[in-house]
């Protein structure tokens, strides 16, 4: 008699299947894909009324779409085809793709500062990879990227010059767009940037102050990331923890998907607003599934067919990856659905586990080869052994493929969200 | 009167680095100082970790070198396990490492470094029909630059001009006199610029095919790879072969014909030697061409030194006389360590700030986050020339046939009716031409590579992985992992005890080239390939960010990682928005 308990409160359940299925349909894990006629006309009438205040705006380009349609080798149809994915992906109905494409000829006139603080530049990297449909590079093309470091022409002086004409220009109307953690410990003082060696913090503030939104990019700028792993040596955060009474959107990965970067952009275009976020400030468009629910694999996990050790009949057969460390079913992403560099391939696709990158402190709960309960990863304090202590590792053992912890653990972010509701 | 300038930030490049020189009244650099101003910790956060799951982590140190971080983790844990991975596991990791290769030269030349040699504002008064003539005179057949495609491009960049936001191209150092190029030949490399940012995104799909996903890859794991479906489907193969021969194609008739244009247009400063700097070269040696174990088996690029531009003899290379000193460096020490011992206590103290409001680092103190490596007691410099120059050293037939190529090709243009010197390379062009010779000779190999993978998995051989046992292996025991990252050489040195990470060290191309002086006051290979360089306007110093970016910088992973004790770090504030 497979009898374990499930959460704290001491509920039982004896089938094990019902009692996924009731853990997989936790409410933190759906998205609300249709939200009733009222919601949408509110929606579009909000978008239609941005999109008049940015056609005003003095930066306003006299460039049409038409224009650099036809100097991309790009047809009419192929944007209108373009609009529709967009639309889908943001969960909006196909009713919205008219004012999105409004929105795609007005993305020149959003200038965007993008930082780059304790990071590795993966993230200007991805977004130099910036996904198919050709039109996402279209968009990059026109957006005002006003200052990157990776990319831009000037250096110095000249770029520290440039950087102040285009805050002054564009005040209160550009999006900062953050790459890695920021050090308020021990490593306050060792980063600096410019010829006055502002520290990280004051450089970011200083951007942050007269930016429209934030967009934080990678798990390095939203929860500290790599720099902020056990023992966090430099004291890192993410950009939340540094800037206060600003939207800030959280856009984690390592590196971030850049269609969940350029989605997140054009919604803020659309709606002046930051898009609908789950209690992690993630965009639930991209970030409302977890990657297991979606996963390609999925059958061979319902049906009990693993992976056992790397190269083995499991692995040639595609069979699932939870045993060998896979952390799909705790890690909320669009990976198994979007994938990456033109969705040619994914982590699960090459036969690795996903190791959780979208998550905070993945790098000390979930990024192993082995499932949590076997994992001699360090435990940091409030970790994730301690919530294997607190809802019984008797699961793991009970259920032979340790699923439920993680499902609990969906529970229990679920239950924080509605509380935060 | 001199003039001492500071350069910070220097963009385009990965991380976070300043130049401070002290330009003399003729214009001259006479001194420079290179400071990493950027520290994170990944070595102590490595610590107490799983060896196994250390790459993932250690790939995080860079995110443009990706993936190469990730193999020499891996094969240092591997190297302490004496793990010998399976044959099919070699060839993928060669071929993700050769497209990062592809990739990363490519993405250098023209996105990084490409504006240093180009100016974009004079390809707009260019001649398109001119500027297709002058193709020719670079290829036979050359790369997207007929007349009907530059007018294109042209009408392009005058409508983004005209919108009054230049965006990244914004206050550059456009019309610097020290820009060479005929109003053409800029239209020509423009032109080219944006092809390759499309055609970059080929080669990153190269690396993803094998790799799940790139920027950081997914697919090594401790004994070999994981991605058994994606060798063992023909489609994929197929897929691969299809975007490197499209890659291939731009590094034959644009990237290689736009370094010969350029090699002539700058050929005095390749002549005169200018940022040649330290001439001491060193590569660990790259690829591995059989079967029979890490340094062991035969290498696409052999390792060894190269003293003093003196090519008539190769020092064999030995990690024992790896050492790192922390003169200069914001680290506590008082000798040369190697790095299996290596320490890293913080010892930072800063900029002074002047009555003009700017910092300036303690030249006689200690002045960056990066490291003075030191081989046997010289400094070197690492990256493709170091490659290309040890490769003619020993007498690499492959590597002979393709820099004499070049070197062949450029004499040609010179009109000199030989090849042009050897020594040319000893310079800042020659550095940026290595990096296309390079090119060119593993997009050619890289073709062979996957006919060899496919043959391999036809005859039946789907073995990725070469089990070992954990436990037995882990109790004690150490390893290096040492290759070159496309910016020269890499090496990741692992102490394991008991299961765990005891001591990770990382010494990365930019600890070798961006490092500051030594304990013997010598220079780090940028300060001194920097000396001697005139600058024409020391307002705009192009000459400096030319140099530099030749070197390819890649400051993140230079910064050597603290080692702090664990008690300070309970203070400190940590992200709490998780606490599950």
């Amino acid at each position: 008699m497979n009898e374990y308990s499930v959460n704290k409160k001491g509920k039982v359940m004896t089938d094990r299947r019902d009692a996924l299925a009731s853990m997989f349909s936790a409410k933190g894990a759906k998205v609300n894909t249709n939200r009733g006629d009222e919601y949408y006309s509110d929606l579009l009438k909000k978008m239609n009324t941005r999109l008049d205040e940015l056609e005003k705006t003095e930066v306003a380009s006299k460039t049409s779409i038409e224009h650099v349609l036809e100097a991309e080798g790009l047809t009419r149809r192929d944007f209108m085809k373009w609009a529709s994915a967009a639309c889908a992906m943001l969960m909006l109905p196909p009713t919205f793709t008219p004012t999105i494409l409004r929105a795609a000829e007005l993305m020149n006139r959003v200038p965007v500062i993008w930082l780059e603080l304790q990071d590795c530049a993966g993230n200007s990297e991805a977004i130099l990879r910036s996904d198919a449909p050709t039109i996402d590079e279209l968009i990059l093309d026109v957006l005002s990227l006003e200052f990157n470091e990776t990319l831009m022409a000037a250096a110095g002086h000249q770029a520290e010059e440039h950087l102040k004409e285009a805050m002054h220009t564009f005040k209160g109307k550009y999006i900062c767009v953050v790459e890695g953690a920021i050090p308020v410990g021990a490593g306050k003082e060792w980063c600096t940037i410019g010829a006055k060696a502002e520290t990280f913090e004051e450089h970011l503030q200083h951007v942050a102050k007269d930016a429209a939104a934030i967009i934080a990019v990678g798990t390095c700028a939203t929860f500290g990331g790599v720099p902020a792993a056990a023992p966090n040596p430099t004291g890192a955060v993410g950009v939340q923890d540094v800037v206060k009474g600003k939207a800030i959107i959280n856009i984690p990965a390592c590196p971030a998907n850049p269609a969940n970067i350029t989605g997140t952009i054009l919604h803020f275009v659309l709606t002046g607003q930051v898009p609908e976020l789950d209690h992690l400030n993630r965009p639930k468009f991209a970030f409302g599934y977890r990657i297991h629910d979606n996963c390609e694999r999925r059958a061979h996990f319902d049906a009990g067919e693993f992976v056992e050790e790397w190269g083995d009949e499991g692995a040639e057969n595609n069979f699932c990856l939870y045993k060998m460390g896979c952390k799909g079913p705790m890690t909320f992403n669009n990976c198994s659905i979007v994938r990456y560099n033109e969705a040619v391939n994914w982590p699960i696709g090459a036969g690795h586990g996903c190791i959780g990158c979208s998550e905070p402190q993945f790098w000390d709960k979930y990024a192993t080869e082995r499932p949590i309960a076997n994992s001699r990863i360090k435990a940091p304090t409030g970790g994730v052994e301690k919530s294997v202590d607190e809802f019984g590792i008797g699961l793991l053992a009970a259920a032979g493929i340790g699923i439920g912890i993680h499902a609990t653990a969906s529970i229990i972010a679920g239950k924080k969200e509605n509380d935060n509701e | 009167m001199s003039k001492h300038i500071i350069v910070d930030p220097i963009t385009r490049i990965e991380g976070h680095l300043r130049v401070e020189a002290i330009i003399g009244e003729d214009n001259v650099i006479k001194d420079a100082y290179a400071s990493s101003t950027m520290f994170r910790g990944i070595e102590t956060i490595l610590k107490g970790r799983d060896p196994r799951d250390a790459g993932l982590l250690a790939m995080r140190i860079c995110g443009v070198c990706t993936g190469t971080h990730y193999q020499r983790s891996i094969e240092a844990v591997e190297d302490a396990f004496d793990v010998t991975i399976p044959k099919n596991a070699r060839i993928v990791r060669n071929l993700i490492q050769g497209a990062l290769y592809l990739h990363d030269h490519v993405v250098h030349f023209y996105h990084l470094h490409g504006l240093d040699w180009v100016d974009i504002t004079s390809a707009l008064k260019a001649d398109p029909a001119l500027a297709e003539a002058e193709s020719f005179n670079w290829h036979k057949t050359p790369y997207g630059v007929s007349k009907s495609e530059l007018i294109q491009i042209q009408e392009r960049l005058t409508k983004f001009v005209k919108q009054g936001r230049l965006g990244i191209f914004s206050n550059a150092y456009w019309g610097n006199k020290n820009y060479k190029l005929t109003p053409e030949q800029n239209l020509i490399a423009t032109a080219h610029y944006l092809q390759a940012l499309d055609l970059q995104r080929d080669a990153a799909k190269l690396m993803a095919i094998f790799g799940g996903k790139m920027p950081h890859p997914q697919s090594l794991v401790v004994g070999g790879v994981t991605c058994v479906q994606d060798i063992k489907n023909p489609a994929r193969i197929a897929l691969f072969k299809t975007l490197l021969k499209k890659f291939r194609h731009f590094i034959k008739t644009a990237y290689l014909p736009d370094l010969a244009m350029a090699g002539v247009k700058y050929v005095d400063e390749a002549l005169d030697g200018t940022g040649g700097g330290l001439k001491n070269y060193m590569t660990y040696g790259d690829f591995r061409l059989d079967d029979t174990g890490f340094y062991k088996s035969a290498l696409l690029f052999p390792s060894g030194v190269v003293l003093n531009g003196d090519l008539s003899k190769v020092h064999p290379f030995d990690q024992n006389k790896v050492a790192e000193d922390v003169t200069h460096s914001w680290y506590e020490g008082t000798k040369p360590l190697h790095p299996y011992d290596g320490e890293t206590e913080p010892k930072y103290t800063g900029f002074e700030k002047k009555a003009d409001g700017f910092s300036y680092i303690k030249p006689k103190e200690k002045y960056s986050w990066i490291k003075s490596p030191i081989y046997d007691d010289t400094r070197v410099e690492v990256g493709p020339l170091a490659r290309m120059v040890v490769g003619v050293a020993a007498g690499d037939e492959r590597i002979t046939k393709y820099v004499t190529g070049f070197l062949g090709l450029l004499g040609e243009k010179l009109g000199l009716g030989k090849a042009a010197p050897t020594s040319a390379l000893f310079s800042t062009v020659g550095r940026t031409a290595a990096r296309a010779i390079e090119s060119e000779l593993i997009a050619d190999v890289m073709m062979e590579w996957v006919d060899e993978l496919a043959a391999n998995v036809a005859n039946g051989d789907l073995s990725t992985w070469t089990e070992f046992d954990f436990d037995t292996v882990s109790k004690d025991a150490k390893g290096h992992g040492l290759a070159e990252a496309p910016r020269g050489g890499l090496g990741h040195w692992v102490k394991i005890k008991d299961g765990k990470i005891e001591n990770y060290q990382a010494v990365v191309p930019s600890t070798w080239n961006a490092a500051p002086r030594d304990y013997k006051d010598r220079m780090g290979a940028y300060e001194s390939s920097l000396i001697g360089t005139k600058v024409a306007d020391p307002d705009q110093p192009l000459e400096i960010l030319r140099t530099i970016h030749s070197f390819d910088p890649c400051i993140a992973c230079a910064v050597h990682i603290i080692d702090t004790k664990g008690k300070e770090l309970s203070s400190f504030k940590v992200n709490t928005s998780c606490s599950i």
